[in-house]
Parts: C-alpha cells; sequence; structure tokens
C-alpha cells in the first residue's frame, strides 16, 4: 500500500518554518566567542528535523542545502569551530535562502539558484576552510595561478586619537606577526618637535608586509576594532586570488559542473570598511576569462533575481497552529452543548407548563454554553504577539550592522494575545516604525556619548492589554523629535500656516500627515516613500489609534491601540428617530438624563452640558444624521457620554435599547464606507442594525458638509 | 410568491439554453420596460424592511440582509427621478452582481417583473440621444419586443457603480 505523502506537506512547511525561526533566534542570541550549548543545540535541532522532512519528502535541494549547515553547526556544537561575526552573519544568510527555497517549494515557483548556489558555496568554503583545506588548495594553485608568493601589503595610518580608543598599534603588529612573515616600515613625517608632541595622541604610520598563507579575515579580524579611527588599506601581493577562500569557491564551482556564479569584487556586506584594492580587480578578469573557457558563467544573475523575486506573491491559504488546551476546552464545551441540548429537548416532548422554570433554567444553560463557545473560538484567532515582535532582533540585528549603530532590543509582554487578522495587519507599520526608531530615533554611538548617553540605544517594545484593547508602545531613547525641523517642514509643505501657534503634541503629530518626511536624504532604510501617514492610516483601518509623544534628547513613545477583535464587539442598541443604531460598549462612558437648564449654549447654538469639571458638547444624533426626530426635548431623551479620540461628546438619543455582542459586518463589500457608521450588523430578528463611529459623528458635527447628502425625503 | 418562484423557475430554464442569443429579464417601472442581462440577476425576492443608511441619497432605500451580506437596495423608480410608489408585499428586489473594482452585490426595487427574452446582438439599437432632456447614459441599447413594446437595457455596472450609489 502507498501512502501519499503529499498530505503531509502542509505539516512540513509550517514546521520547517518554524524551526527557521527558531535558528534565526538562536543565531542572534549566540554570542560572539562564548559558546552557549544549548543555544547550539537548539540550531542544530531545528536544521538537522528540516534535513530529515526535506529528505523524506524528496526536496534534495533543500535537504543538501542544510546539510552544509549543518556540519557546519556540528562543528561549533564539538567546539572544533569558533563561533565569529563572520560565521554567524552567513548562518543566518543561509538561514534566509532556505526559507526563500522552502517558499518557492511551497508554492511551486523557481527558485533563485545564482543565490543559493552562491551562499552553499561560501558555506562549504567555510566548511572546507579548516578541514578539508590539502587538497582543494592543492587544486586551485595548479588551475588558477602559478604564482605562490602569496601575502598582503597592508597600510596603516592610524588616526591622531587611536591611543584613545584604548588600541595598541604595537600589540596589533605583534599578532600580525604571528599570522606569517612580517615586515615593517615606519612613517614619522607627521611626528612634530617634541615641544609639541602630545604622549597621548599616535602620529605613526606602518607600511606592513606580511607574507605567507593567510586567509584575509584573519589580517581582517586584527584591524577590526581600529577601522574607524585608522585609514587602513589591505593589498593582496603579487597572487590575482585574494585568499584561498575565494580561490576554493571557483574549484567547487569547477567540481560540480554547475552554473555558478563568481565574485570577484570584495563582499559589501562582510567587508565594507576596507578599500578595494587595486591589483586585485585588475587581475581578475583573467581569471573570469579562464573558467569561462570551461564553464559557463552567468552574467545576467541580477536580472534572474529579481524576475523570480516578483514572482513570490501569492501566499498559500493561511494556517494557524492551535494549542491543544485551547481545543480540549472546546471539547468540553461541546460535550456541555450536547448535554444542555438534549436537556431541553427532553423537556419539549414532555412539556407541562409545570416545567417552565426547568425550561428557563436550560435557555440560560444553552445561553452559557453559546457565550463560553463563542469565547472559545475567537481564543482559537488569537495568538501571542511575540509572532509579530519574533522579526524585530533580525531586524535590530542587521540594521545595527548596517548603519554603525549600537541598539539593545527589549521585548516586553510577548504573551499578550492579539486576534491573528489583526496580528497580519499590524505586522508592516510595526516595522515602520521600528525601522523609524532606529533610523530617525536612535544616534550613531558618538554622538550618543556626546549627549552624555549610554553608548548602546535601547529599544523597546512593549505589549500589553488596557479595557478591550491591546497596546503596544515603541520606546526609543534617542534624539526625539525635533519640532523645530518638522514645524518647518510642514510650513514648507503647505501642511500648516506659519502663522499657526502649534502645541508639540499638535507639532508631533504631524509626522502623520500624507506628505510628509523630514529624511534629508533617503536612506536605505526608512524614507522610501511609505510615510508614517500609512501607518497611521494602516492603524485606523483596524479600528485604532497611534499617537507619539516625545521630548527632545531623550526619546520617543510611539503608543498604539488596537482593538482585540475585528470581529466581534460589545455592543449598546439605542434608538433615535425611529431608528435602531448600536454604540460599541468601549466607547460609552456613562448614560444621563439632563435638565434643560444645566445646558450652556455657545454662540447661541452650540450645547454644553457640564460634566462634572467639564464642558462636553452635545451632539444631536438626529441632526448629523439628517432623520426627522421623534424627540427634540434634552429632558424626554438621554444623553450617552462618549469617548472617541481621546475627546468626550454626549450623544443625544431617544432611548437606550439592551446590550449585546455584536458580529461586524462590513458596509463596503457591497456599498461604500458611510461617515460616523464604522459598520453593520444584524440582529436577532435578521434585519441590519448600523454600528455608530463616534470619531466618525465628532467629525460630522464639526464638519456637516461631509455628509454627502442632505435628505429631504424623508419624511415620507 | 407563487409568481416569484414561477418566474425563476422559467429562468432556470431558459439559461439552459443556448442559440447564440443572449438573454435579458425584463421588469416594469409604470409603463416602461426595462432590462438586464440574466446572468447578472442573482435571485428576486420580495420586499423586506431595509435599513436607512444615514446621509445617502434618496434613491438609496437602505440596506438589507441578504444571508449574512449586508445589500445596498436602490429604488429605480427614485433613481430615474420617476414619482415614488408605496412598497407593498407585491413589490419586487432584484438582486443583480455588479461588477467594477470589486464584484459587489446590489438590489435594485421595481414594480413588477414581466419576463425572460431572448435577444440576438443584431437585434439591439442604439440609443439616440436626447441631448440633456433626457438622461440615457444607463442604458445601453433599446430592443423590440414581440409584442411590439420597446424594452430598454440597463448597463447595471454604470448605473449601480460606488460612485452613482453616492
Amino acid at each position: 500500500m502507498s501512502i501519499d505523502i503529499s498530505q503531509f506537506h502542509d505539516v512540513f512547511f509550517e514546521e520547517s518554518f518554524e524551526g527557521l525561526d527558531a535558528m534565526e533566534a538562536g543565531l542572534l542570541d549566540l554570542n560572539v566567542g562564548a559558546v552557549d550549548l544549548e543555544t547550539i543545540n537548539t540550531i542544530f535541532r531545528a536544521a538537522h528535523s528540516i534535513k530529515g522532512g526535506a529528505g523524506t519528502f524528496g526536496f534534495i535541494p533543500v535537504s543538501e542545502f542544510t546539510h552544509v549547515m549543518e556540519a557546519i553547526l556540528d562543528e561549533m556544537r564539538n567546539g572544533e569551530r569558533e563561533v565569529s561575526t563572520l560565521s554567524i552573519n552567513l548562518l543566518l544568510e543561509s538561514v534566509d535562502v532556505l526559507r526563500e527555497m522552502l517558499t518557492a517549494v511551497q508554492q511551486k515557483t523557481a527558485t533563485d539558484d545564482g543565490r543559493i548556489a552562491d551562499t552553499r558555496q561560501k558555506l562549504e568554503a567555510m566548511k572546507a576552510d579548516e578541514f578539508e583545506e590539502p587538497e582543494l588548495v592543492k587544486v586551485q594553485v595548479e588551475a588558477v595561478t602559478e604564482s605562490k608568493d602569496l601575502g598582503w601589503k597592508i597600510n596603516f595610518n592610524p588616526h591622531q586619537h587611536l591611543l584613545q580608543t584604548g588600541n595598541d598599534p604595537v600589540r596589533m603588529l605583534r599578532e600580525l606577526g604571528s599570522l606569517g612573515e612580517l615586515t615593517t616600515e615606519v612613517n614619522d613625517s607627521k611626528l612634530p618637535p617634541f615641544s609639541d608632541f602630545e604622549p597621548e595622541d599616535s602620529y605613526l604610520s606602518w607600511t606592513l608586509t606580511l607574507l605567507g598563507d593567510i586567509p584575509k579575515e584573519e589580517v581582517d579580524e586584527i584591524f577590526e576594532w581600529v577601522d574607524e579611527d585608522c585609514d587602513l588599506t589591505i593589498e593582496s601581493i603579487k597572487a590575482p586570488v585574494k585568499g584561498p577562500t575565494r580561490v576554493e569557491i571557483m574549484v567547487a564551482a569547477l567540481d560540480k559542473h554547475d552554473v555558478v556564479s563568481v565574485e570577484f569584487t570584495p563582499e559589501p556586506e562582510s567587508e565594507p570598511e576596507f578599500s578595494t584594492t587595486e591589483s586585485v580587480v585588475d587581475e581578475t578578469p583573467v581569471v573570469a576569462v579562464d573558467i569561462e573557457e570551461t564553464q559557463s558563467i552567468e552574467a545576467t544573475l541580477p536580472v534572474e533575481k529579481t524576475t523570480t523575486k516578483s514572482k513570490i506573491a501569492t501566499p498559500a491559504a493561511s494556517s494557524i497552529r492551535v494549542s491543544t488546551d485551547k481545543v480540549d476546552s472546546l471539547i468540553n464545551l461541546v460535550s456541555e452543548l450536547v448535554i444542555t441540548q438534549s436537556m431541553l429537548s427532553q423537556i419539549g416532548e414532555h412539556f407541562t407548563p409545570k416545567m417552565l422554570p426547568q425550561l428557563i433554567d436550560g435557555l440560560a444553560q444553552l445561553e452559557r454554553n453559546s457565550r463560553e463557545m463563542q469565547e472559545g473560538i475567537l481564543r482559537i484567532r488569537m495568538l501571542p504577539i511575540s509572532f509579530a515582535f519574533n522579526r524585530f532582533p533580525r531586524l535590530v540585528h542587521d540594521m545595527s550592522d548596517k548603519t554603525g549603530k549600537k541598539v539593545e532590543l527589549k521585548l516586553t509582554g510577548e504573551q499578550t494575545e492579539l486576534d491573528k487578522s489583526v496580528m497580519e495587519k499590524i505586522g508592516d507599520p510595526l516595522v515602520h516604525l521600528v525601522r523609524n526608531s532606529l533610523d530617525h530615533g536612535i544616534e550613531m554611538p558618538e554622538v550618543r556619548l556626546a549627549a552624555g548617553k549610554a553608548e548602546t540605544g535601547l529599544l523597546q517594545l512593549k505589549s500589553y492589554h488596557q479595557g478591550g484593547n491591546i497596546i503596544i508602545e515603541i520606546h526609543d531613547d534617542g534624539a526625539g523629535l525635533n519640532e523645530d525641523k518638522i514645524l518647518a517642514k510642514a510650513i514648507e509643505k503647505g501642511l500648516v500656516d506659519a502663522s499657526d501657534e502649534l502645541s508639540p503634541e499638535k507639532i508631533h503629530d504631524l509626522i502623520f500627515l500624507p506628505g510628509f518626511s523630514t529624511a534629508e536624504e533617503l536612506t536605505d532604510i526608512s524614507g522610501r516613500g511609505v510615510g508614517m501617514d500609512v501607518v497611521r492610516k494602516n492603524i485606523d483601518s483596524l479600528g485604532g489609534s497611534v499617537e507619539v509623544v516625545s521630548n527632545r534628547g531623550e526619546g520617543s513613545v510611539f503608543t498604539i491601540r488596537l482593538p482585540l477583535t475585528l470581529a466581534i464587539i460589545d455592543g449598546q442598541t439605542i434608538r433615535v428617530a425611529g431608528e435602531n443604531y448600536i454604540i460599541p460598549l468601549v466607547s460609552i462612558i456613562e448614560t444621563l438624563e439632563i435638565k434643560t437648564s444645566e445646558i450652556k449654549l455657545v454662540s447661541g447654538k452650540g450645547e454644553l452640558y457640564p460634566l462634572r469639571d467639564e464642558y462636553v458638547p452635545i451632539i444631536r444624533l438626529y441632526d448629523v444624521f439628517n432623520l426627522d426626530p421623534h424627540i427634540t426635548d434634552l429632558e424626554e431623551g438621554l444623553l450617552v457620554i462618549v469617548e472617541g479620540e481621546g475627546q468626550r461628546v454626549g450623544l443625544f438619543i431617544d432611548d437606550l435599547l439592551g446590550q449585546q455582542q455584536v458580529v461586524i459586518k462590513s458596509l463596503e463589500t457591497n456599498y461604500r464606507k458611510v461617515k460616523g457608521v464604522s459598520g453593520a450588523t444584524i440582529l436577532g430578528d435578521g434585519t441590519v442594525a448600523l454600528i455608530l463611529d463616534v470619531p466618525g459623528l465628532m467629525a460630522l458635527y464639526r464638519d456637516p458638509s461631509l455628509a454627502l447628502f442632505v435628505n429631504h425625503n424623508r419624511a415620507a | 410568491m407563487s409568481e416569484i418562484q414561477q418566474v425563476n423557475e422559467t429562468l432556470e430554464l431558459i439559461t439552459s439554453i443556448d442559440d447564440g442569443s443572449e438573454q435579458y429579464l425584463s421588469f416594469f417601472l409604470g409603463e416602461e420596460e426595462y432590462g438586464v442581462e440574466i446572468l447578472r440577476v442573482q435571485e428576486i425576492k420580495g420586499w423586506a424592511q431595509v435599513t436607512h443608511i444615514p446621509n445617502s441619497p434618496p434613491y438609496l432605500c437602505g440596506v438589507l440582509n441578504l444571508r449574512g451580506t449586508i445589500v445596498p437596495i436602490v429604488d429605480l423608480r427614485l433613481r430615474f427621478d420617476m414619482p415614488k410608489k408605496q412598497y407593498t408585499a407585491t413589490t419586487v428586489v432584484v438582486v443583480l452582481k455588479v461588477e467594477g473594482v470589486t464584484q459587489r452585490t446590489v438590489g435594485i426595487v421595481v414594480d413588477s417583473v414581466s419576463d425572460a427574452h431572448n435577444v440576438v446582438p443584431e437585434e439591439i439599437k442604439a440609443t439616440p440621444d436626447f441631448g440633456s432632456n433626457v438622461s440615457t447614459e444607463f442604458i445601453s441599447g433599446l430592443v423590440t419586443l414581440e409584442d411590439n413594446n420597446m424594452m430598454m437595457i440597463l448597463n447595471i455596472d454604470r448605473l449601480l457603480s460606488v460612485e452613482a450609489l453616492g
């Protein structure tokens, strides 16, 4: 009997992606130098199960790729390999590649073979680096060059303040000497006369010649801590190849008879601080031609990359993993429901008026059961917000690498649960806000030190429940918002008048306006045209809000407020002018009967009600909705105090009806958005009731022209 | 309601015939006969109480619960500036599938449903230009029926577009 194993594919993919996330998190946790065996084991196990699964399902490229990663991890685990920044970054890159491969397999799209081969060769090179060295290198030497005279010529010109940073050139020279044969040539032309000599400054520079078969990485490592404090060039001597690592890449390619891309220019990611050496660039084409004759080299790889990327668009049908206890509790609830149902049908079969109390009890039980069922089912959709937070360690890691900023990321409240649909939509705005804080908020280490702050910036993501909402806060202890700059920009863009007097809060709020971006130059990280206005729009569309509090020089806090779920709300049914509406219970503060004598008038029209220590404007609902009122006397109706966007107003209505949970239905599916209405719901009798949108009502009240049609025909 | 059932059955029967011609469902507004492509008709139902949408144009009666989705209902008489007629139990709502950026479901209130007609595309005549006197932008063509009555074919995608619904 054969089993169709494709039915397990989905599970495999889901587990693999989880495994990749775990690997990524583990890699980011690894400290360079200090080996945490438990973390490495976690990463190893994840890689191992992906390899095993991929092998079982016949995704051979995936399992082969993972195998190489696994080998390197195994060496780390056994202490045979040092955990270096280089290897961690390479493994992270491999995780990305693996994720792309799995996505491609899952969606049956083409993979970016160039990148995969490239990364795989880097991995193999790293693995071979120490363990398969002899054979490969020999092949290389014969194949590529007759020159055995490998070595490095280093121009090392420390800046004057090098000694103050705690680095000692003497120690570095000594270490270089331990790598191979070192000849030094000192340049003392900058030495001042003895009377001007500052003992804490560095005046010397060196031209160093280091002979021997030494990987560039080892040379780089020695200068790793001083790269910002000196002028440095490292050139290879007489050799067309930069070092054994490169050479092995080519050999691996030759062996595999594969289409490969060979990069001859130094990779910008791993070695940004060194100027490109001319000798290498000049001579590499020779090598390239050599290989071109035997192998076909894909020169058009970048083009291919873009085409494959654009294909990956349609995500697979979404699914969620649910913890068993949630399912168990649902099963319990269902069995209770079955019991209640059988009890009720028994009553129904032999019903006598005497059994009325029993019937009422049964119905009450049914109501409780169905409510609990509903909550239980909603809980299935709830996921801890760590799903959205998990990507940030990597993001912060990559960005601090790229920008040279030092950032510590602190996550709190990751277990706070949030509806899956909200989670999916909040991801991008969150990424944008975090990037923004990293890019514009947290300063470079020097700037921070100069401002008397710790060198390492602190970025905090907090999440917690408050009332019916979930709150996400993004704190940074960076520069804070620059009010002058924002205001100047807003005036320049014509968003505000130069004569307007704006409070700092109002100025901060300007950044959320469309067409606003103060980034002086577009950086890779933010400022790509997607502004804070999009963030606000996305969050608004979820029924949430976002605001910023900022102190110049101390940092900023972005606070996002989101409803727990989009699907169901607690509603209060109200009646006005013969129509029923629903007000979300969360926005109701209280309901009052009022006396006309308490009302204060503003310029004869605007009505204010004194509520304790504040005056709240009264919105007559029939007015903003242009309905024919049944009750116009304030003393006959009721005033519902509601809150929206931090402001309170009193809604004047005819009467309160019941409270109930309502399922939100969209009006936009078949119609359009209606001002002052956030959606609709279907009541128990099958009729439709509109759900009021408090901020929208306030806007309508302030500007009645927002109502598109003033309906005079309602008299009928 | 048996009349509606009967029409629904006829609809099923007619859509199964294919002789190259297209079928149109015709209905009356007063004395005028209008037609819509039958494939756009989702269902025909009797009048039910709708929920009024605040600040909407007069011809939008409101919204209706159609098996869990919220469907706007347009009074075609008011849309065409014809005098309003009281809704009764025999008032008919034709539920249509309207194409636009997305497919939407919209109901129109008409006086009565008449018949289903087979129309060969060549029989459709262009709408004469009345200038600004009569608005004909929603009428895509005219057809003479067997009984010498004229049927105006409605362009419902234009008539019931999101913008047109106010």
